[in-house]
C-alpha cells in the first residue's frame, strides 16, 4: 500500500451549544497522512486550533475500533463516511484524495439534539430500551444455560440482531429520521429467543409507542439505514418488527 | 394494548398505507383488465360494454365507495405521514448522500403519490364525471342503449398534450409502485426470505407492465392502432 | 500488614459460609439506602442492575453518552466458566488453578476460588437475559479453548463478547431505570470523593454538558471505573477510559496495589505514525496459525515476500519449541520487544514483527485439496483454497487489518506489535470488595485483586460481573445492615462543601494556567517514558529516571498546559486534562511499585531478574505479596497483604 500525504479542506458544523443556531466553518488541513484514520485527522487539526488560541471541534468518540456506537457524524452527506460497514473511527484517510473538501455535520434529528459541534444526545434510545428492550429476570433467577436448547440458525439471527450498536446512523440516514431500524434489531434480538417469549407482546408495543413519542420519523422503507449501518444490520428485522407489532396488536386481549 | 394503535401508531399508519396501497392495486388491475379492450379488435363494443358492466352491477358500485375511501384514506394518511416525517428532522443536511444509499423514488413517493393525484383529478374530469353525472353520448348494441365512453376517450386522446400528460401519469404510476408493492410487503411483516422475494417480483412486474398496458391506452386510442384479435374480445 | 477479611475454614467453603453468615437488610430498610455506583461496564452495569432488582436506590454515573458505551463492549474472545458442559475435566478448582498459576502465583486465593465458584452461574445468568452465545447445531452452548488451559471453557458470540455481555448487563440496567429503582446519570464525571466520619458518603460529579459540579449522596460508593492502561498514552483501552474517580479516592485514602502490574498484548496493530491515537488488538486466535518472524538480518528492508525462507527467524518457534507462536502473552511480548530492540524490526518505524499465514494458507490448501479428492492441482488452486479456509476463520480479523493498514494479508504478512491491554493493579480491596475506606467498593477491572501479576485470556469479563452480579450484592449488605440508622446527609454538609470546593479550585486552576502546550502533547510525553521505562521491560534505573522524568513533566504540565474554552460548558479538553493530571501522577506510583519489586513475575519483568535464557525469575521468598500503596501528602507509604498459598504451590512457569 503506498501511503500519501495530502491537503484538504474540512466544512466543519460548528455550534456551540444546544441554544445555538451553528454554522459552517471552513478549514485548511495540511500534511494529512493517508495512514491516518478520520478521527486522528481532526486530532490534528483540533491540536492545531488550540496552539492558535482556536476552540477545537467537539465529537464524541471513544472505543475507536468500531464497537462502542459512541462516534458519530455526518461525512459528506454518510453517517460514518463513505465506506460500507464502517464506524468514523475506523475510517481510514485513504478514502479521500489531496485536495478534497469534506463537509463535516452532526447526525441531524430532532430526537438527537446537538450538545456542540458534531455531538448528539442520543438518550432517546436508551428511553426506547428503558421501555421494554430487556428480559425481566433478576440476578440469580436463572436456570442453567443450557436448559433451554436454542436452534442454531435462531440464535444466530438474534445474534446478528444483537450486533447493533446503537450508534444511530439508522437515523442518521433516514431522510424521516426513523428509528425503526434500531429498534427492530433489539426486537429482532429478543423476539428470536425463547427466553425473551414472555414478555414478547408487550415490548414491540412498548418500544414502538416510546419511538413514536421521541418524535423519530416513521419508515418508509428506502434501506438508507441498512446501506449506513456500520453494523450491517439486516433490514428484515424491521419486517419482523412489523410482524410482531402487528401479531402483538391483533392478538390482544 | 389498546386495538386502534394498530392504525395511530407510526407502524400503524404505515399499516393503513399498505393495506390501502394493495387495495388499489386491485382495483388498478380490474381497471386495467377491463380498459385492454381497447387495444384489441372491435374495442369500441366491448369496452363500452365492460364499462357499462362496471357502472350499472350494484355490487361493483358498492365497492367504488370503499374504492373512494381507499384513494382518500391513503391519500390522507400519505399526506400526514409525509408531513410528519419531514418534520422529524427540523435542521437540515447541507450534504446528502442521494442515490448513493437509496433509490430516488423510494425518497420520492410523496412527489410521485401527488402526480398520481394531480393526473387521477383529471382523470376523473374526464371520464368518471361525465359518465356519473351525464354528457355522454349514447349508443345501441343489441337493442340496448349504452354510454359510447369509447367516444369521449377518442375525443379526449385526440389532444396531444393530454396524451403526453396520462403517459406522465402512468410513468409516475410505474414508480410509486416499484417502491410501494414491495414497502407494502416490509410493512405488513413478510419475513420469509422466500415470500419476501416473490412478492417483490410481482411487484416488480406488476409496476412495469401494468402502468405500460395503461400507457398504450392513450397511444393506441390517439393513433387509431389496434391489436388484431379477430372476434375474440378480452371481457365479454 | 494489611487484612483481607478472608473467612476462615477450607477453601471451597469460606464463600458458602459467608453467604450463610453475611448480614442483611430487610426490604423496608433497603428502600432509604442509597448507593452510588461510578461506572457502567460490565462491572458496574451489573452491580447498579442487581442492586435495584433488590431494592436500594442507586444512582449510576459514566462519562460516556450511554452506559452502553463502557469499554467492556470492545472485549472480543470470550468468557471463561467452569462449566464442564464439553466433559473434559474442568471444575472450579481447575479454573480456580489455571487462574492463580497465570497469574505467576501474585492473585488472592480466596477471591480466585469464589472467582470460579460463581463463574458458572455468571453464564446462567446471561443467557437467561437474552445474550445470543455461540450454540451448536444441537440449541446447546458452543466452547472454546483460549490461553493458557487445557479444557475448553470459554463461552463466546463471535468476536463481539464483551459487547453481547455489556448489552446484557446494559438492558438489566436500563429495566431498573423504567422501574425507577436506579437513576442514571450518563455524561457525567466523577471528580471528588465525599468521607464524612471515615466512610465514603457521596461523590462530587461534574456534569460534562454543562460544566456544573453536582453533589451526590450515597451511603456506600462503589467504583466500578476499569483499569488505567491508558497512562501509557496508546493502549487498545477507549480514549476515555481513566483514573480519576479512582485515583480521586486513592488521594482520600484508599490504598493503589500493585499499580505496575500491567498486560501488554502481543497481536496488536503497530503504530503507523506521531498521529496514532490509539492501537487495535487483534484477537490472540490469530496466534493459532499464523507464524511470527523477523528478518535473520538487522536492517533488512526488502519486502518480506522476496526474504527467503532461511534469512527468516522464527524467534518464538527458535526460543520455545515446545509451545512455538503459542506461549503466553507476556513471553511472546517480551520476545517480540527483544528482537526490535535488537535491530530487526520491520515496517517503515521498525517497531514491529511480521504474522505470516503464507504457511497457513498452504497447509489448508493442500488439505482441502485432498479432502476434495482433487488429485494434481495447480500451486494457484491450492493457494486459491487456503485463502478460503483462512477467510472463513479468521475474515473478520483480516478485513479489520486491512480497514486500518490498507494491506491485504492474505498476501502480506501482517505487522504486530505488543500493546497495553489491561491493568492487573487497582484500588486495593479486601475479601468484601472493599477498600481501605469504609464504605467506598472497587469492583472489575478497577480492583486488583483476581489476576495476579498477569491475566488469562477471558477472564476479565467473568471477574466485572463476577464482582457485580454476585459479590457485591452480598457483601455490600454486610456493611449496609449497619447504616440502616444513617439518615440521608443533606449535600450541603461541610464535608460536601468542603470536596466540591477541592474539585472546583482544581478546575480553576488548571483554566488559569493558559499556557502553551496542550493536554494531547503532555499524555503522549507520559505514555512514552511509562512505556520506554516502565512498559515490556523495567529496570531500577529506568525506572529511577522514570520517576525524575514524571516528576519533571508533572511540574511542566501544572504551568504550562493550555485548556481552551469554558468551565460552565462542554469542554472535552477540561474533561482530558483533568485524566491526564491524574495519569501523571499514577504514573509516578507505577514506577515506584515497579521498582520497589525486585523480582520479575507476568507482566512485570526486572530486566535484573531473569534466568539466563531471559524467562522471568520470580522471588518467592521477598516478594510473595500485595503492594498496597497509602499516599501521603507528597509521598506514598507502602503496606503489604501477605500472600498464603493454602493450596496451590507456587513453581516456575516452562514453556520451553
Amino acid at each position: 500500500m503506498q501511503h500519501y500525504s495530502m491537503n484538504l479542506k474540512l466544512k466543519v458544523w460548528r455550534q456551540r451549544n444546544a441554544n445555538d443556531q451553528g454554522h459552517f466553518e471552513t478549514y485548511d488541513v495540511e500534511n494529512v497522512s493517508s495512514e491516518m484514520s478520520f478521527l486522528e485527522m481532526i486530532d490534528v487539526l483540533n491540536e492545531r486550533l488550540i496552539a492558535k488560541g482556536d476552540e477545537p471541534i467537539a465529537f464524541d468518540h471513544d472505543c475507536r475500533e468500531g464497537i462502542c456506537g459512541m462516534c458519530s457524524m455526518v461525512i459528506d452527506g454518510r453517517p460514518h463516511g463513505p465506506w460500507k460497514g464502517t464506524t468514523t473511527c475506523q475510517l481510514h484517510m485513504r478514502a479521500f484524495k489531496d485536495g478534497d473538501l469534506i463537509t463535516v455535520e452532526p447526525f441531524r434529528a430532532n430526537a438527537f439534539p446537538v450538545i456542540k459541534d458534531l455531538m448528539v444526545s442520543r438518550t432517546a434510545f436508551d428511553r426506547i430500551i428503558q421501555a421494554g428492550g430487556y428480559i425481566s429476570v433478576n440476578t440469580g433467577n436463572a436456570v442453567d444455560g443450557n436448559a433451554i436448547p436454542i436452534e442454531k440458525d435462531k440464535a444466530d439471527a438474534s445474534f446478528a440482531a444483537a450486533a447493533c450498536i446503537g450508534c444511530g446512523a439508522c437515523v442518521a440516514a433516514c431522510k424521516n429520521a426513523s428509528a425503526m431500524l434500531f429498534v427492530s434489531a433489539k426486537v429482532s434480538h429478543l423476539a428470536l429467543l425463547p427466553q425473551g417469549e414472555p414478555e414478547r407482546k408487550q415490548r414491540v408495543v412498548n418500544m414502538i409507542a416510546q419511538m413514536d413519542k421521541e418524535g423519530f420519523g416513521s419508515c418508509t422503507n428506502t434501506y438508507a439505514c441498512e446501506a449506513e449501518c456500520p453494523k450491517e444490520i439486516s433490514v428484515l428485522n424491521i419486517a419482523r418488527l412489523n410482524k410482531e407489532y402487528l401479531h402483538s396488536s391483533l392478538s390482544a386481549d | 394494548m389498546n386495538w386502534s394503535q394498530l392504525f395511530t401508531s407510526s407502524i400503524g399508519k404505515k399499516l393503513v398505507m399498505a393495506l390501502t396501497g394493495f387495495f388499489l392495486v386491485v382495483f388498478l388491475l380490474v381497471h386495467c383488465y377491463i380498459n385492454a379492450n381497447v387495444l384489441f379488435s372491435n374495442a369500441e363494443e366491448n369496452f363500452n360494454r365492460a364499462a357499462h358492466f362496471m357502472g350499472s352491477n350494484i355490487l361493483i358500485r358498492i365497492m367504488e365507495i370503499g374504492l373512494f375511501l381507499g384513494f382518500i384514506l391513503h391519500i390522507v394518511q400519505g399526506y400526514k405521514l409525509e408531513l410528519q416525517n419531514r418534520s422529524s428532522r427540523k435542521s437540515r443536511y447541507a450534504v446528502t448522500a442521494g442515490n448513493k444509499t437509496s433509490k430516488w423514488y423510494s425518497r420520492s413517493m410523496a412527489l410521485l403519490g401527488t402526480l398520481i393525484l394531480l393526473f387521477l383529478v383529471l382523470h376523473l374530469v374526464h371520464f368518471w364525471v361525465p359518465s356519473r353525472f351525464g354528457g355522454l353520448a349514447e349508443v345501441e348494441y343489441d337493442g340496448k342503449t349504452y354510454h359510447n365512453l369509447y367516444a369521449q376517450m377518442q375525443d379526449i386522446f385526440s389532444v396531444p398534450w393530454v396524451v403526453v400528460v396520462y403517459l406522465l401519469g402512468c410513468f409516475s404510476l410505474s414508480w410509486h409502485l416499484l417502491h410501494g408493492v414491495q414497502s407494502a410487503a416490509q410493512t405488513l411483516g413478510i419475513t420469509s426470505k422466500n415470500y419476501y422475494q416473490t412478492i417483490k417480483n410481482i411487484g416488480i412486474v406488476f409496476s412495469i407492465l401494468v402502468p405500460l398496458i395503461f400507457a398504450l391506452m392513450p397511444l393506441f386510442v390517439h393513433f387509431g392502432w389496434q391489436i388484431n384479435t379477430g372476434d375474440i374480445s378480452l371481457l365479454f | 500488614m494489611l487484612d483481607a477479611k478472608i473467612p476462615s475454614g477450607s477453601l471451597s467453603e469460606k464463600w458458602t459460609k459467608y453467604k450463610g453468615s453475611v448480614k442483611l437488610v430487610n426490604p423496608a430498610n433497603k428502600r432509604k439506602l442509597e448507593i452510588i455506583v461510578v461506572g457502567t461496564g460490565l462491572a458496574g452495569s451489573s452491580a447498579a442492575a442487581s442492586l435495584g432488582e433488590m431494592g436500594y436506590k442507586v444512582k449510576a454515573f459514566c462519562f460516556q453518552d450511554s452506559p452502553r458505551r463502557a469499554h467492556s463492549i470492545a472485549a472480543q474472545g470470550g468468557i471463561n466458566a467452569a462449566k464442564n458442559y464439553q466433559n473434559d475435566g474442568d471444575s472450579t478448582y481447575r479454573l480456580f488453578y489455571d487462574t492463580i498459576k497465570g497469574g505467576d502465583y501474585r492473585a488472592r486465593e480466596a477471591n480466585v476460588h469464589r472467582l470460579a465458584e460463581v463463574s458458572t452461574n455468571i453464564i446462567d445468568q446471561c443467557v437467561a437475559q437474552g445474550v445470543p452465545f455461540a450454540r451448536e447445531y444441537g440449541g446447546l452452548l458452543s466452547n472454546r479453548s483460549f490461553g493458557g488451559t487445557q479444557v475448553q471453557r470459554t463461552f463466546y458470540a463471535a468476536g463481539q463478547t464483551g459487547q453481547q455481555l455489556l448489552i446484557g448487563a446494559y438492558q438489566a440496567l436500563e429495566r431498573q431505570v423504567a422501574l425507577g429503582t436506579v437513576q442514571m446519570y450518563a455524561r457525567h464525571e466523577m471528580v471528588e470523593l465525599v468521607i464524612i466520619d471515615g466512610k465514603a458518603r457521596g461523590i462530587i460529579a461534574r456534569n460534562l454538558v454543562t460544566g456544573e459540579l453536582e453533589r451526590h449522596f450515597g451511603h456506600a460508593v462503589l467504583l466500578c471505573t476499569g483499569g488505567y492502561g491508558n497512562v501509557f498514552y496508546l493502549s487498545t483501552n477507549a480514549m476515555g477510559s481513566n483514573v480519576t474517580a479512582a485515583w480521586k479516592a486513592h488521594k482520600k485514602g484508599a490504598y493503589f496495589a500493585n499499580p505496575c502490574f500491567t498486560q501488554i498484548h502481543p497481536t496488536c496493530i503497530p503504530v503507523s505514525g506521531d498521529h496514532q491515537s490509539k492501537l487495535t488488538l487483534m484477537s490472540e486466535s490469530l496466534r493459532n496459525d499464523g507464524r511470527i518472524w523477523v528478518p535473520a538480518k538487522k536492517g533488512d528492508n526488502r519486502p518480506p515476500n522476496e526474504i527467503p525462507e532461511e534469512e527468516r527467524d522464527y524467534y518464538l518457534e527458535r526460543r520455545y519449541p515446545a509451545f512455538g507462536n503459542l506461549v503466553p502473552r507476556d513471553v511472546a511480548s517480551r520476545a517480540a520487544k527483544e528482537r526490535c530492540d535488537a535491530g530487526f524490526g520491520v515496517g517503515t518505524s521498525k517497531q514491529a514483527v511480521y504474522l505470516d499465514y503464507a504457511a497457513a494458507i498452504q497447509r489448508y490448501g493442500k488439505a482441502e485439496a485432498s479432502k476434495r479428492n482433487l488429485g494434481n492441482v495447480s500451486p494457484e488452486t491450492i493457494t486459491q483454497l487456503g485463502k478460503d479456509v483462512v477467510k472463513e476463520k479468521y475474515g473478520n480479523l483480516f478485513d479489520m487489518y486491512e480497514k486500518i493498514t490498507g494491506e491485504n494479508p492474505y498476501e502480506v504478512p501482517m505487522r504486530i506489535y505488543p500493546a497495553v491491554h489491561y491493568t492487573m493493579g487497582g484500588l486495593w480491596v479486601d475479601y468484601e470488595l472493599k477498600t481501605t475506606v469504609d464504605g467506598l467498593y472497587a469492583l472489575g477491572e478497577a480492583n486488583f485483586s483476581d489476576h495476579g501479576a498477569n491475566r488469562l485470556g477471558a477472564s476479565a469479563l467473568m471477574q466485572g460481573l463476577a464482582d457485580g452480579y454476585f459479590v457485591i450484592p452480598y457483601t455490600l449488605g454486610n456493611y449496609l445492615a449497619d447504616e440502616i440508622r444513617t439518615n440521608n446527609i443533606p449535600t450541603d454538609h461541610p464535608a460536601f462543601v468542603e470536596a466540591e470546593k477541592q474539585a472546583s479550585e482544581r478546575i480553576n486552576r488548571l483554566m488559569s494556567i493558559k499556557g502553551k502546550q496542550t493536554v494531547e502533547s503532555f499524555h503522549k510525553r507520559l505514555g512514552k517514558i511509562i512505556w520506554d521505562k516502565c512498559g515490556m521491560a523495567r529496570s531500577a534505573d529506568g525506572l529511577k529516571q522514570a520517576i525524575k522524568e514524571v516528576q519533571a513533566l508533572k511540574k511542566e504540565f501544572w504551568s504550562d498546559v493550555r485548556i481552551p474554552g469554558g468551565i460552565n460548558e462542554m469542554n472535552p479538553e477540561l474533561d482530558k486534562a483533568g485524566r491526564v493530571a491524574d495519569f501523571i501522577e499514577l504514573g509516578e506510583l507505577m514506577c515506584l511499585d515497579a521498582l520497589e519489586r525486585n523480582e520479575s513475575c507476568g507482566g512485570h519483568f526486572r530486566e535484573e531478574y531473569q534466568t539466563p535464557d531471559g524467562e522471568a525469575l520470580r522471588d518467592d521468598e521477598k516478594y510473595m505479596y500485595v503492594a498496597a500503596w497509602e499516599m501521603k501528602e507528597d509521598n506514598w507509604q507502602l503496606h503489604k497483604e501477605s500472600l498464603n498459598y493454602e493450596i496451590v504451590k507456587p513453581s516456575q512457569r516452562s514453556y520451553k
